[in-house]
């Protein structure tokens, strides 16, 4: 992204900009397309990796510790450990070694969202009824079987309601990523910290609360779309 | 696969001195136990809890593995199948049915066709022949969810998929336990039906005396310490228990249990007289026990004994009849006396 005027165009400021008014409507249109709409889609871009990723790991991490149960209490240990340390200091620790990279940010989103999603995945798998596993061993089932037909389906309102908390929280931690790349809602955020106009700032700050509202509230949908069961519950 | 189109007959069972021990124990859950299920009968296992009921239970589909002795199921041993292959092909009942909540009723049934390959044609036809043989049409129920039914209904779906990949032999760990009395009593009556038509060797655990002498053919009682106490038809549990133990689990009222093993159509009944009309009346198909409970309710010494309906329901036709009009102008079989109860009971 080219780095765009973080302090107005002063040839032809707008009678809002000119006024140094708190937020200006027609120089947020003016730079959609430059300035914001790039940033979301970068925004979105780290969010997904670390999401599909931290998503992808997790599962595997809850569904051995739910095989071996001796192996959850330090897998446990450890991701809740890594989750305690600050988004700064992380970036700190990583960028001797990655660089000021996408690679930096990617690696510690991932090991933050893989704390909240293993938990709620090894508590989802627990959580199944042990009748149903219980009469599908009965039935005949091989363990690979009970696993996918039985065990992941009934976690999925867990897996959702982990995804949804891990969404969130990465789509915040994002922004502090500007530190460390030149990339996303964060990093107009940051160049507009310098800068008395506040249009830039407070748009995209806003843009960054829409899109975790929307991602939460696509996860919900997907969550009621996957689990046609819960919604007649009471019918 | 080796499902054949027609019924599978069914099998013995026999247990031949099996032995469970689990790791750490110190004494064996299931003690020696030798046992034969005849094929086509119901088997009730009956005792207390901790008596090893259900883990004789799980150790014929080897959801609990012996430790000493063989199980048999048509001559051929437990061991000599593959576990999955073996429990594939046994139909397998639990307490709450644990039906699966995120498949539909006909996807629950559905399942060990599909697992065993079957092809959709013939597994869609299986559930609708099955949902239709426990009297719930696929078009209504097959498509929802096991939330959606009531606890009768999600039994005898429960039921229904143990039937589904046809299995020579059935097993039931206290199927019908948390259901409320009455539907209880109504599942009950439905499985014997069923049971009558599909013939298959069921073996069911309950800890319900009375439950054991209404579903079984017969019933191993089980004491602490996984020990056989008894195997008997119920007739003769009930008219000689084998021991102290015994006779205390199936109850001091076992003489009027017995009374509920027989019906007053097996009766010789006294003919009818006009001087009859006062006596209350009850249907053929209710049991001695029920007759008796008649006569101590209107304080009279004989029921009049009525045709029973279009052999639908049975049962206590007279209880809700006021005064002495037979129900929906049934015709009269005669009389039953006090005396004649009793002595068909000692019987």
């Amino acid at each position: 992204m080219s780095a765009g005027p973080v302090i107005p165009d002063f040839g032809d400021p707008s009678a809002c900009v000119a006024s140094d008014a708190t937020f200006c409507a027609d120089w947020f249109t003016d730079h959609w397309w430059n300035l914001f709409w790039p940033a979301l889609l970068q925004h979105l871009e780290l969010t997904l990796i670390a999401v599909v990723l931290g998503f992808v790991l997790a599962v595997a991490a809850a569904v051995l510790c739910h095989f071996k149960g001796w192996l959850a209490a330090p897998v446990s240990a450890v991701t809740s450990f890594l989750y305690t340390v600050p988004p700064l200091a992380l970036f700190q620790l990583l960028v001797p070694v990655t660089g000021f990279s996408v690679l930096t940010v990617e690696i510690a989103l991932v090991l933050y969202s893989i704390y909240l999603l293993f938990t709620t995945f090894l508590t989802g798998l627990r959580e199944v009824p042990g009748d149903a596993v219980r009469a599908a061993r009965g039935m005949g089932l091989t363990r690979r079987q009970i696993l996918f037909k039985v065990e992941l389906r009934l976690a999925v309102p867990s897996l959702i309601a982990g995804l949804r908390v891990a969404t969130v929280m990465t789509i915040g931690i994002v922004a502090i990523a500007a530190y460390v790349v030149d990339k996303g809602l964060g990093s107009l955020i940051l160049k507009a910290l310098q800068s008395p106009f506040n249009t830039q700032f407070i748009g995209a700050g806003a843009l960054a609360v829409v899109l975790a509202l929307a991602a939460d509230g696509a996860l919900v949908l997907a969550g009621r779309l996957l689990t046609p069961w819960a919604r007649t519950r009471r019918a | 696969m080796s499902t054949e189109k027609t019924p599978a007959s069914a099998q013995d069972i026999v247990f031949d001195h099996v032995v469970k021990t689990y790791p750490n124990a110190a004494s064996p859950a299931v003690d020696d136990l030798s046992l034969t299920v005849s094929a086509g009968e119901i088997c009730v296992l009956l005792g207390p809890s901790g008596s090893g009921k259900t883990t004789a239970l799980m150790m014929v589909n080897r959801l609990a593995e012996i430790t000493g002795g063989d199980i048999r199921i048509g001559g051929r041993s437990i061991t000599d199948h593959d576990p999955i292959e073996l429990r594939r092909s046994i139909g397998y009942v639990i307490q709450q049915t644990g039906l699966f909540p995120h498949l539909t009723i006909a996807d629950n049934i559905a399942t060990v066709p599909k697992v065993l390959g079957w092809d959709k044609r013939r597994v869609k036809d299986r559930v609708a022949e099955l949902l239709d043989l426990v009297g719930l049409p696929v078009a209504e129920f097959g498509r929802r969810y096991p939330s959606q039914l009531s606890g009768g209904q999600r039994q005898r779906v429960g039921i229904a998929r143990a039937l589904a990949a046809d299995p020579p032999v059935m097993l039931m760990d206290e199927p019908f336990g948390a259901l409320d009395p009455i539907t209880r009593e109504r599942v009950q009556d439905e499985f014997l039906a069923l049971h009558e038509r599909i013939r298959k060797t069921v073996i069911f655990v309950s800890h319900d005396i009375d439950e054991a002498v209404k579903m079984g053919d017969r019933i191993a009682i089980f004491r602490e310490g996984g020990k056989l106490a008894q195997y008997d038809t119920p007739r003769t549990l009930l008219k000689e228990p084998a021991d102290e133990f015994v006779a205390r689990f199936v109850g001091a009222d076992r003489g009027l249990k017995r009374l509920t093993l027989t019906r007053l159509a097996e009766l010789d009944l006294t003919p009818a007289t006009s001087g009859d009309a006062a006596l209350p009346a009850i249907g053929a198909d209710a049991s001695l026990r029920a007759a008796l409970s008649l006569m101590v309710a209107e304080g009279t010494d004989a029921v009049r004994v009525m045709e029973s309906g279009d052999g639908g329901g049975g049962g206590e036709v007279g209880a809700g009849g006021e005064g002495g009009e037979g129900p929906g102008g049934a015709k009269a079989l005669g009389t039953a006396s006090l005396d004649a109860v009793r002595k068909a009971g000692a019987a």
